[in-house]
């Protein structure tokens, strides 16, 4: 925690004038302090204005409802790159790179389609075996009776040799997909190796060499099943490699939505269970209920802290006047803990009527195309887990990013009991 | 009302009488049938509550409108055939007593 100790967030958060509340502050997420802040918002304005906060003039859309509504109207809320794209920083123009996420339909839909069988029910079926070997060997691995992080040993180690499955990508280069996932999301004001714009693209620079080159190597061959030769062969696709700055977006997406996300929930999920033992209990007691718990984590992580979308018509949200041009953030992580959308939201509950009532992977037609293997990576976990392990202990509060974009845990001390 | 028949991927079949007014995702989900997942919550916005309609019925329960939101979603989703519905956008009628709607292998 980097809050001194005098400072009361809840406080802060009610007595601040409405006006000057700025939920973009990334340390309000490293610090974990947001909630009292969008608590207040979905109380009192839920489709909040804040002009000239720390990345600029927008819109938070806090409610449930208001989110849906933004992500269910592409025509008047646009993803794309140009305006800005799907985060709340505005990077220089020349920086803004296109990727399926973040352009509108119809262009969205030809690319997207070209990945998306990677993802389909027979293709989960197929890697469920090879994601189970790799759990238990992860598990098997971990040492008894002394601190370790989990985040280096089990959450980083599984996303990204999840990673090298989806892009038939060498295991000993593995470290370079977490660094560019990293690199590809950093916030240049957090204090790490990305200090510019410029940086980053200096990094990334060396993932565009990298997958150029396998392009290439996969274009001439008969199609694979991987995500650069399904690119590489698609007729929607098949010319992205020309185009390096799209490709590059494509990558980086593609690099961040199979790896981050699901790093943070295998994080998030074992932190849950350990501030809420009741719960981590009836997990023992019932492993069966793992499935219905997966979503529950999901949701209690949200490892997506937003998602930007910029108006390209006037119109209205939740009684208020959005303008052409405004910047609009739909904070997922407020919309899981809304009272009207969900029963007891503030409550970590594994076995919930609905569990995948959530805002996590978003909705409409950006909605999270690896939602369902997202979800098998960590029920396998879990299973495996609870096979080995009734117990894991948290030795400290886990260190969290400074980052508005994606509520990442960089480090989480724990211990399995001997 | 209308008696509808679910028929799982794997064959099991669900007959409930879903009340006139509710969808045809909200007869599955109040009835615990399993394989409709809907995961938001009737909004046409995620695709996973995706059914074939049955070949005596997909005449009168129609196809979603080319450029509609769920023409949009269904393109998206896994597995889908000239008979794919999203079930949260069909509104039962006392007219469809005895549909039957199959499930998919996934929901995505």
């Amino acid at each position: 925690m980097n809050a001194p100790v005098h400072f009361d967030p809840a406080s802060d958060a009610f007595n601040t004038p409405l006006d000057r509340i700025d939920v973009s502050n990334p340390r309000l997420f490293q610090d974990d302090i947001y909630h009292p802040y969008f608590e207040r918002l979905r109380r009192e304005d839920p489709v909040h204005y804040r002009k000239d906060g720390m990345y600029g003039s927008f819109w938070s859309v806090t409610k449930f409802k208001d989110i849906m509504a933004v992500e269910t109207h592409p025509e008047i809320y646009s993803s794309a790159a140009k305006l800005g794209g799907i985060s709340i920083t505005d990077r220089p123009m020349e920086f803004r790179r296109s990727s399926f996420i973040s352009m509108d339909p119809p262009r969205h839909d030809e690319q997207r389609k070209v990945v998306s069988p990677i993802v389909a029910p027979a293709n989960l079926n197929n890697m469920s075996g090879i994601i189970r070997e790799r759990v238990c060997r992860v598990l098997d691995g971990l040492p008894r009776g002394e601190t370790f992080d989990w985040v280096q040993r089990v959450s980083i180690e599984l996303t990204t040799l999840m990673l090298t499955t989806l892009f038939d990508f060498p295991k000993a280069d593995r470290a370079n997909l977490t660094y560019w996932s990293d690199v590809g999301t950093a916030d240049v004001n957090a204090g790490g190796i990305v200090d510019s714009e410029e940086k980053r693209l200096e990094i990334l620079g060396e993932a565009l060499r990298t997958f150029t080159a396998m392009w290439h190597e996969r274009a001439a061959k008969p199609p694979g099943f991987d995500l650069i030769s399904m690119l590489a062969h698609a007729e929607a696709t098949k010319n992205l490699v020309n185009d390096p700055q799209e490709f590059l977006g494509n990558l980086t997406l593609l690099i961040v939505g199979g790896n981050d996300t699901t790093r943070n929930s295998m994080s998030g999920g074992l932190w849950a269970l350990c501030k809420h033992p009741a719960e981590y209990q009836k997990l023992r007691d019932n492993p069966g209920l793992i499935p219905s718990m997966v979503p529950e984590i999901i949701r209690w992580q949200s490892p997506i802290v937003h998602m930007r979308r910029t108006a390209v018509a006037d119109t209205e949200l939740g009684g208020k006047q959005i303008k052409a041009g405004d910047k609009v953030v739909m904070w997922y992580i407020s919309g899981n803990r809304d009272e009207d959308s969900i029963d007891h939201p503030n409550d970590f509950i594994i076995d919930r009527a609905r569990p995948r009532h959530h805002l996590s992977f978003g909705f409409g037609v950006h909605r999270c195309v690896g939602n369902r293997l997202a979800e098998m990576q960590l029920i396998i976990l879990w299973e495996e887990i609870m096979k080995r392990f009734p117990r894991i202990e948290l030795m400290e509060e886990p260190k969290r990013i400074y980052s508005n974009f994606i509520h990442g845990i960089s480090e989480m001390k724990v211990r399995i009991p001997e | 009302m209308a008696k509808i028949t679910y028929i799982e991927h794997n064959g099991v079949e669900h007959s409930v009488d879903v009340p006139a007014g509710k969808s045809v995702m909200q007869g599955a989900v109040d009835n615990n049938i399993p394989g409709i997942d809907a995961d938001c919550g009737g909004e046409c916005a995620c695709a996973t509550c995706h059914v074939y309609v049955d070949a005596a019925w997909l005449d009168r329960i129609g196809l979603p409108a080319a450029g509609s939101q769920e023409a949009s979603m269904l393109s998206f989703a896994a597995v889908t055939q000239p008979d794919s519905r999203l079930s949260c956008q069909i509104t039962v009628t006392d007219a469809m007593d005895g549909l039957v709607v199959r499930m998919p292998e996934g929901q995505h």
